[in-house]
């Protein structure tokens, strides 16, 4: 079947082929190792930016928007899950992947870093920032590893309304009364330079992005998915009547695409490196949450030894 | 020896490389591999699948269908959960 091709050729035969690489297939560690740390990024992304949400949970402004967003919040809390089950087929455990999240060692999208101090922030994020991580999973839905293409198509799915509800939040406040309307045009300020960020720095100064383009984990470049994001954000600020954040937009008729300002990279990789407003706060609260359900996995543990024990006296009985 | 005694196994086959795998069908053996050969055998005759998983029907836990309406109930009056329940302008409805 391989036609006596070698494992490495083999592999970057089907990859060449647009084929998906599943768990028991032969894969070059180099491979095996950025999947883990691509895909786990991503599950501590979903876990960590169920914070600034969780945030505004009980401050709802009324039952359907609080319905609305405990729903979103619980979506996360399940993506989470996929991912972190697709990088387990890698052969890592949770644990150890939980424990690179607490430690430090691994990363999660610098966006969840920013406070969300106001009702619109709740808005923005849920328009910028989960239609940036749409952008950015919707390319990933054709990934070349199985697992995680399959969870970018679940999530994908379930993402849908995350977006639309954010801006149908944006969309009351920017009609509302002049405060409410400054409230979104200060969150749409806030937020939209960071979410420029999320795609990740310029493909030129990626660490990962020639690699993992040729081994089509990635499959279009930071700055491809974030000039998506720019074009497709100009007309929905436009529709919700505010002032575009962005003073040098302009529509390039040459290259059917908008031209944009620059982003501040010291700030992206000040947020990166830890000194963010709230890096500190989203790990202790993780590693608080974490070790406050220590108890909960204990009694897990220890329900499970006595049903051993059980079953191998019943066995012994038996004999 | 009589077929009784043999267990029962799930068969779930791969149509094509990065599909999920998908149920067809079950069938008895005597163990794992074996039920992967009569699986081969029997449900990809005709080139159906890329790869075969074999479950041991024992091993499956399935919630009960006649409780499906209280099992399924907290999704039920959860209509917000759905992208269409948010009405958007026209110009920015594609979102």
């Amino acid at each position: 079947m391989t036609d006596g091709l070698s494992p490495e050729d083999n592999f970057m035969r089907k990859i060449e082929a647009g084929e998906k690489i599943e768990p028991k297939d032969w894969m070059p560690e180099a491979y095996r190792k950025n999947l883990i740390r691509q895909i786990s990024q991503h599950a501590h992304s979903e876990v960590i930016g169920m914070q600034p949400e969780g945030n505004w949970i009980t401050r709802a402004p009324s039952l359907r928007r609080k319905a609305v967003l405990l729903s979103k919040v619980q979506d996360e809390g399940g993506h989470g899950l996929y991912l972190y089950s697709a990088t387990e087929t890698l052969g890592i455990s949770r644990e150890e992947l939980i424990s690179a999240l607490q430690d430090g060692s691994a990363k999660y999208a610098s966006i969840f870093n920013y406070p969300s101090q106001t009702w619109a922030d709740v808005g923005a994020i849920g328009w910028l920032v989960d239609g940036a991580a749409i952008v950015n999973q919707v390319s990933l839905q054709r990934t070349s590893y199985g697992p995680y293409a399959r969870a970018m198509i679940r999530i994908c799915k379930e993402e849908s309304f995350h977006q639309r509800q954010g801006y149908e939040i944006m969309l009351v406040l920017a009609q509302g009364s002049p405060e409410q309307h400054a409230m979104a045009q200060d969150a749409l300020n806030r937020f939209y330079w960071p979410s420029l960020m999320m795609f990740g720095p310029h493909d030129a100064e990626s660490a990962h992005s020639a690699r993992s383009m040729q081994w089509k984990i990635k499959r279009e470049t930071n700055d491809d998915l974030r000039q998506k994001f720019v074009d497709q954000t100009a007309q929905q600020i436009e529709v919700l009547g505010l002032e575009h954040p962005d003073k040098d937009l302009r529509w390039n008729e040459a290259r059917g695409h908008y031209d944009f300002g620059a982003l501040d990279w010291d700030e992206f990789y000040n947020v990166i490196n830890g000194n963010g407003y709230a890096n500190r706060q989203r790990i202790e609260h993780h590693v608080q949450a974490h070790e406050e359900g220590a108890w909960v996995r204990a009694a897990m543990q220890a329900y499970r030894d006595k049903q051993r024990v059980r079953q191998q006296t019943t066995t012994q009985v038996a004999a | 020896m009589s077929q009784q005694t043999l267990d029962l196994y799930e068969v779930f086959i791969r149509a094509r490389r990065g599909l999920d795998h998908k149920h067809v069908g079950s069938l008895h053996a005597e163990d794992p591999e074996q039920a992967l050969e009569y699986a081969r055998d029997v449900y990809t005759r005709r080139s159906e699948g890329v790869s075969i998983w074999v479950v041991r029907s024992a091993a499956i836990s399935a919630s009960q269908e006649d409780d499906s309406a209280s099992f399924f109930d907290p999704s039920d009056d959860k209509p917000y959960r759905h992208a269409t329940y948010y009405k958007l302008p026209q110009a920015v409805d594609s979102m």
